[in-house]
């Protein structure tokens, strides 16, 4: 399952400026874990901080046992509620 | 007035969805039998009493409650010392140490102790005797204050998040954020016209009508009942086990009815406290805020500095934004300044951009959710630019946003591309209108924005219950503040095919359906509303199934039209959801359903609103003379109840813009702590304001509904300015635009 994965300015810190990449994934923790991988602390950012994703456009909150389908664009953004 | 897409496709003809019945929770809120927060009274019921900051930044030397537990009365004082010590941050601080404070009071009305007595007196009399010494520090009220050099710390191990490398000291700044894509120096450079401001806005309160108030009854057990007027008893049983160190299972919450919220209720004040106070006397503690300590102590939204500038061609089409936005926490850190940075730019396809949020601490009250967090603050800057641009261009400025729209595909500042969405379509709304091309008046102008909101899914569990006799109960843990009660009935009846008079919608309390997070968001009809279409479903697949039993027959050969059970041959008479429901003993017994999920696929919405106001010349007032506003509400489940969110969101920006503000004195002491002096719009301030309901489905609802409660608030402040622009000449930066800053701007013309 090839997605593609990309990356606010504010987690390019995080990823050493790199702005999007392509990893085989099927779920997102899947994901996640080859992102700590490669880009040590980023899981715990992207797990612990209020993060939510973005699938095809979708906003999830609390997505981590979410499923990638094949092709799928990923953004990670900030949780959001509302009032 | 209606514009529906492609209707031809769009708009089936459904029987109840769409529809305007009189909400099930009506009688007993016009007939005054409805219980607000206020209006619950147990045996024994203890009245609380609140004591509170009147600093607004100073250490707590020492707190001494013996004489007020000699007052008469008194049964309980609590302090910050009554509660579990909290390890973490500033940000891990945040809900308990707001609650009660412990080491420092961070604004004015910070709560130090409270009292619970025999009556609301004795309470009164026993918070007046409690002794409190401070150690006075210096405060800072603003952004510009908290951020210069050598400013006073309101927390001295705040370390700003978002740079790199960290900062090696602790600052007034917890988080820096950014969004940028593309080259904003090539932007700029493509530019034929470019404008840059410097916008400020002043905190505003979300004015609900309601003070916060609850009732906690803890018993010898340890375990506590809370009636609480919340946007979200989930949260208020979360919070308050948070704050005391309990266990979830020891707190009962029940949502009692709430006389506004607008996000101000999304967040826990009083209810850790009168738990406590409860635990403490033995009895039952109701607790009620003054308006007083409204203002100085819950919401109100940032304040803010910002600065926007943007670039575009001689055509209109823009090429670069840069945008700084610093926004006021209040005492702990969480300002909506991401989702303001996230949505100013939303409705424009824009290549280069920047935008930096800073989210700053100040001595004011912790800022809380207001309506479309932050939404409104950043797009007044934004949209009062583009303003500017459709001027310097001598271009339309509905045509200037048309020639930017962002469409589906476009990818959203935040990320992804957007989904099937109405933005241009309710400019159309707008441009087409009327009122859009109807003669001005002497003193008169108009002005012109548009606002986008992400909406929510989020959590949601319900469950429906069949009856014996043909009725049905659907319960939801979602507190009805905008009808939901009545979008619930209307979904179970289209899908049940029954009459919506036998549909009972139940708000259930935190220990009777599974978990529901807040009514915010404009999350319920969407995330609630789908699992209600869903549980309903299952009911109906069960019908079906007990209907094929009956007839001995598989049961694809089953159909369920307007609430009968059907054989496809039509050999058999029809079975109604009575006739079956009346045999459930004998065919599987209770007839019920629950769906839980974490919902998703919240379609955004657009809004775009034209305001013509008369400004007088010689007492500066401002006077909203014409509003109409076009919003993408997908499909409207209740039409009355969402023309009524789309005017309730633009008269709460119309006050934001001329007349709202916190006043603080150079004592660091809010100023205008009342509804007299903190003044929000009243109907005879307002004309009526003409509704123009674009329905473009969301593909990701069963119903194609985008949540309606929060985007009307995001172009007034800025649809306001323009239209003061346009009668005036002057160009206001900073709100509220009220008639001193008017005469200020116009004297000696």
């Amino acid at each position: 399952m090839a997605v593609s994965v990309h990356f606010s300015a504010e987690l390019r810190m995080l990823t050493g400026g790199i702005a999007s990449l392509e990893l085989d994934a099927a779920t997102v923790r899947s994901l996640i874990r080859q992102l700590d991988e490669r880009y040590p602390g980023i899981g715990e950012r992207l797990t612990t901080t209020g993060m939510a994703i973005a699938i095809d456009g979708d906003i999830v909150a609390d997505a981590l046992f979410e499923d990638l389908p094949d092709g799928a664009e990923v953004h990670f953004l900030p949780a959001l509620s509302g009032g | 007035m209606s514009i529906a897409d492609d209707p031809a496709t769009d708009a089936p003809g459904y029987k109840w969805v769409g529809s305007r019945p009189i909400r099930p929770d009506g009688f007993d809120k016009v007939t005054g039998r409805a219980k607000f927060g206020a209006d619950h009274y147990l045996p024994g019921m203890l009245e609380g009493h609140t004591v509170r900051s009147p600093h607004a930044h100073a250490r707590i030397v020492s707190i001494d409650t013996s004489a007020a537990e000699r007052v008469p009365g008194v049964k309980a004082v609590v302090t910050g010392a009554d509660f579990p010590a909290v390890e973490g941050d500033a940000m891990a601080r945040n809900v308990p140490h707001n609650s009660i404070a412990r080491d420092k009071v961070l604004y004015e009305g910070h709560l130090v102790a409270a009292v619970a007595a025999t009556s609301r007196e004795a309470a009164k009399a026993g918070a007046e005797a409690v002794v409190v010494e401070y150690e006075v520090l210096p405060h800072v009220l603003t952004a510009a204050e908290a951020t210069a050099e050598g400013a006073p710390l309101l927390h001295d191990d705040m370390i700003t998040n978002g740079i790199d490398p960290a900062p090696e000291q602790p600052s007034n700044i917890y988080q820096r954020n950014i969004l940028a894509r593309g080259d904003l120096d090539k932007g700029f450079a493509d530019a034929d016209v470019v404008v840059e401001r410097e916008f400020i806005t002043k905190p505003v309160h979300q004015g609900y009508i309601e003070p916060q108030a609850c009732v906690a009854d803890t018993t010898p057990d340890g375990h506590t009942t809370l009636w609480v007027s919340s946007q979200g008893h989930f949260a208020m049983r979360d919070f308050s086990a948070q704050v005391l160190g309990w266990d979830i299972t020891r707190v009962k919450a029940i949502a009692a009815e709430i006389g506004g919220g607008f996000g101000g209720k999304t967040v826990t004040y009083l209810e850790p406290i009168a738990i406590k106070l409860s635990a403490k006397a033995g009895r039952p503690v109701k607790m009620v805020m003054t308006r007083a300590e409204v203002l100085k102590a819950t919401g109100p939204t940032s304040g803010s500095r910002m600065r926007v500038k943007m670039g575009a061609r001689g055509d209109g089409k823009f090429t670069a934004a840069e945008i700084v936005l610093e926004f006021e926490a209040g005492g702990y850190p969480g300002s909506p300044v991401m989702p303001a940075a996230m949505t100013c730019l939303a409705p424009y396809d824009l290549e280069n951009f920047s935008v930096e949020g800073f989210d700053i601490v100040v001595n004011k009250p912790r800022s809380a959710a207001y309506r479309a967090p932050g939404g409104p603050i950043s797009s007044f800057a934004v949209e009062s630019v583009v303003d500017m641009v459709a001027e310097e261009l001598g271009m339309d400025p509905i045509d200037l946003r048309l020639t930017n729209a962002a469409v589906e595909g476009t990818q959203a500042p935040y990320g992804p591309k957007l989904p099937r969405i109405g933005m241009v379509e309710t400019l159309e709304a707008v441009r087409d209108h009327p009122h859009y091309s109807a003669q001005l008046g002497p003193n008169q102008g108009r002005g012109v924005a548009t606002g986008f909101w992400f909406n929510a899914g989020m959590n949601s569990s319900v469950v429906v219950h069949v009856n014996p006799d043909g009725t049905a109960t659907v319960v939801t843990g979602s507190p009805d503040i905008g009808g939901s009660r009545a979008s619930m009935a209307l979904f179970a009846a289209e899908e049940l095919g029954i009459d919506m008079e036998l549909i009972r919608p139940v708000v259930a309390d935190t220990e009777t359906v599974g978990f529901n997070d807040v009514t915010g968001g404009s999350r319920v009809t969407h995330a609630t509303g789908a699992a209600v279409v869903e549980a309903c479903r299952l009911i109906v697949a069960d019908l079906r199934a007990r209907a094929a039993k009956t007839w001995d027959v598989d049961i694809d050969e089953v159909e369920w039209v307007d609430g009968q059970a059907q054989k496809t041959d039509g050999s058999e008479a029809p079975l109604s959801l009575k006739d079956i429901a009346g045999k459930w003993d004998r065919s599987g017994g209770p007839i019920s359903a629950a769906f839980t999920h974490n919902a998703r696929g919240a379609g955004p919405a657009f809004s775009t609103q034209v305001c013509d106001v008369e400004v007088d010349p010689d007492t500066g007032v401002v006077t909203v003379v014409r509003y109409t506003t076009a919003q993408d509400a997908g499909r409207a489940i209740h039409p009355s109840y969402v023309e009524g969110q789309f005017q309730g969101g633009v008269v709460q920006g119309i006050g934001w813009a001329l007349n709202e503000e916190y006043v603080y004195g150079d004592d660091g002491r809010l100023q205008n702590a009342s509804f007299l002096d903190y003044r929000i719009p009243v109907t005879s301030d307002m004309p009526m304001i003409d509704t123009i309901l674009v329905e473009v489905p969301n593909p990701a609802h069963p119903y194609g509904v985008r949540g309606v409660g929060e985007v009307g608030i995001v172009p007034p402040l800025a649809a306001v300015a323009n239209a003061v622009y346009q009668a005036t000449g002057k160009r206001f930066t900073e709100l509220p635009i009220n008639p001193i800053r008017i005469l200020e701007a116009t004297m000696g013309e």
